[in-house]
């Protein structure tokens, strides 16, 4: 009885108190007389920093070597070694962080504000990569990605889908790295990682929705291979435009093609250019009257998608934390269960102005009202791409991989009746 | 012909490596200038810079996700938003602070009609915390870590009658270091940050001591 009443006015008093303080020592540290020795506060360290440069290491060995491979061993079978070493190592022993997909964010993040330093790991994923397939082709997306790498593993019975769906298909990627892009540099979020697919696998631990959208991924993935890496991965954007212009990059034979058209239907990604059967389908008049639509569709393209992006702003902006609170002040919720949000509260709680938390958002808004228009323009050119790479045809005698969409897995190597004696120097 | 394309490959080519060396070269560079904090003198000659928490203050190291105990509001989100189950934020005791006392405002709900030390009386929904008798009237606190899930129920009852020693932290044993933490883009108070991994913690009432011990 004596004890709850002392309770009771215990709460009574701290209650009071608590409106106004926090993290006061309210009971003095008691005098222990029984030789009481208190116990440590264990913290346990993180992942020592020696090991990130054991990652950088590895992520350059395996570059390298997956190029050696590709390039002069041309052996598939070394190819696919390397890339379960990856699934293991990348994958499941570094759990999916860092990876050279996210790592465009914290570099944007670190080019637009100063305040954040980038570890050195993230830069060297996001660099390396791009550096190796400007020389050799993508040989990082052949063995060295545990993404590719899982994905690789399932593809049991791909279908060919067609050079024109291909195409459309191709244009998400785009859309994505422009979306991780904006929201990087505002500062807003990481959607790149948000939305990582496999990341709840190498975990073996994931949100529900984290497990649908990867098992969807890899269950189409048996009938169409690499559906993450052709028809999402924002990284693959830069490494197609890289490859492109590679010094080097995979052949499908070692020699001259001789149309035995053996290798036609190799590729699981739809991946090998085909010869065009005419040397010259078009004349000149048609091929310049397609010359100027395009030149004046581009521009138009990029007007209307600049225009259209920045009239999105808003909605664009509506999921970063600053706008969001903003509009809680603004309009504050009126929720029977719910005095206010969470939100609400710890703006109360940490003493802000009103005015600075508007400030901050409008600051934000027109930050977004500009990425608007540049990402709605560049969304516009892609499109432009898109139609003026399906009107527009080219000359093509042999069967050769396509640079930008290749992943340089040497599946179709195996597929040419032309083998050199093994000639390494 | 052949040559044309060779020479253009070429020189896109060199456009991209030049693109991505400049990039790569200005934030190695922007970030060895930019090592300072208001103190205004670079942090390449500063004294304090082992026991600084900013990460700018140590060039290159890996960071690593902390939350600030003094902004959380405790939500309860750490406990739904990371990426393992059960969370990697776990409450963490700092006995430094604790008054050992007999009505924890941690431990016991504050509505609590007769003392005692049933599980309905406990605030912690997984009867993770521990309670033992030291000498009269103290009492002292334990954490079961693999029992807690992070809800911070109890260090909100410790804030609020008592010294406020238990905090959540991350807890680096679990903590996988996301890319981007899954709880830091849902907390309400914009309670997590970058820190060093050299210094991971940042508890309240526990600064001292570490810096003693250097
Ligand atoms: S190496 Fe051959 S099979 Fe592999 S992606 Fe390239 S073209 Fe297709
Ligand atoms: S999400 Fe933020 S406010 Fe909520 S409990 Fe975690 S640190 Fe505290
Ligand atoms: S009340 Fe919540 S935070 Fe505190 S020990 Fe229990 S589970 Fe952990
Ligand atoms: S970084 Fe990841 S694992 Fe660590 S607390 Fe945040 S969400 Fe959880």
């Amino acid at each position: 009885m004596k004890k709850s009443l002392a309770l009771a006015i215990l709460i009574f008093l701290f209650t009071i108190q608590f409106l106004n303080s926090y993290g006061i020592q309210r009971f003095p540290k008691p005098e222990f007389e029984s030789g009481y020795v208190q116990p440590e506060t264990l913290l346990p360290n993180p992942r020592a920093e020696v090991l990130a440069f054991m990652d950088i290491g590895v992520l350059i060995i395996s570059l390298s070597v997956v190029s050696w491979l590709v390039i002069k061993k041309r052996s598939r079978n070394g190819v696919f070694w390397m890339s379960l070493f990856a699934l293991a190592y990348f994958g499941f022993y570094r759990e999916g962080c860092i990876c050279a997909i996210g790592s465009i964010q914290n570099v944007t993040l670190a080019l637009f504000d100063k305040s954040y330093a980038i570890p050195l790991s993230a830069l060297v994923f996001f660099a390396a990569p791009l550096a190796y397939t400007a020389f050799f082709g993508r040989t990082f997306c052949a063995g060295v990605c545990p993404f590719g790498a899982i994905q690789d593993l399932v593809s049991f019975r791909p279908q060919k889908l067609g050079t024109r769906l291909n195409a459309v298909l191709g244009v998400i990627p785009y859309i994505y790295l422009g979306l991780a892009i904006l929201y990087a540099a505002t500062g807003t979020d990481f959607v790149i990682c948000r939305y990582d697919p496999f990341v709840g696998i190498w975990r073996f631990n994931a949100s529900f929705g984290m497990f649908i959208f990867g098992g969807l991924l890899l269950a189409v993935g048996i009938f169409i291979a690499r559906p993450y890496c052709r028809f999402l991965c924002p990284y693959g954007v830069l490494l197609n435009w890289t490859s492109r212009f590679s010094r080097k990059h995979i052949t499908i034979t070692p020699a001259e093609c001789i149309q035995c058209r053996l290798c036609e239907n190799s590729c699981p990604y739809d991946a090998i250019d085909i010869p065009t059967n005419t040397r010259n389908p078009e004349s000149k008049q048609t091929m310049g009257r397609k010359l100027i639509f395009i030149t004046f569709l581009i521009p138009m393209l990029m007007l209307a998608g600049g225009w259209t992006g920045s009239q999105l702003h808003e909605p664009l902006a509506g999921v970063n934390a600053k706008v969001k609170l903003a509009k809680q002040i603004l309009n504050p919720v009126t929720d029977k269960n719910q005095a206010e949000t969470f939100e609400i509260e710890a703006f109360k709680s940490q003493g802000k102005q009103q005015a600075q938390v508007f400030a901050e958002a409008s600051e934000v808004l027109h930050q977004f009202y500009i990425g608007g228009w540049i990402l709605g323009g560049f969304i516009g050119l892609v499109f432009g791409g898109l139609i003026a790479g399906r009107i527009i045809t080219r000359y093509q005698a042999d069967y050769v991989p396509n640079k930008g969409n290749c992943f340089s897995c040497s599946r179709c190597v195996d597929y040419c009746p032309i083998k050199l004696p093994l000639e390494t120097k | 012909m052949q040559n044309r394309r060779e020479f253009l490959n070429l020189l896109c080519r060199g456009t991209i490596l030049t693109g991505l060396a400049a990039t790569t070269g200005l934030l190695v560079y922007r970030s060895a200038q930019s090592g300072n904090c208001q103190l205004g003198s670079s942090c390449a000659n500063c004294g304090k810079s082992g026991k600084c928490n900013l990460p700018q203050a140590l060039l290159y190291k890996e960071t690593v996700w902390q939350l600030d105990p003094t902004k959380c509001i405790q939500c309860g989100r750490c406990a739904e938003n990371c990426v393992m189950t059960p969370s990697a934020v776990k409450v963490t005791h700092v006995y430094a602070m604790c008054g050992y006392c007999d009505l924890c405002g941690g431990y016991l709900k504050p509505d609590t009609k007769n003392i005692s030390t049933a599980a309905e009386n406990q605030l912690c929904p997984t009867s993770a915390i521990k309670r033992k008798f030291v000498e009269e009237p103290f009492y002292q606190y334990t954490i079961d870590e693999p029992l807690c899930i992070g809800c911070a129920k109890c260090v909100k009852g410790c804030g609020a009658f008592g010294n406020g020693s238990l905090q959540l932290q991350v807890r680096h044993d679990r903590c996988v270091n996301c890319n981007e933490c899954a709880i830091a883009r849902n907390c309400p108070a914009d309670a997590f940050k970058r820190v060093p991994a050299s210094k991971p913690y940042l508890l309240q009432g526990i600064e001292a001591k570490n810096e003693e011990k250097g």
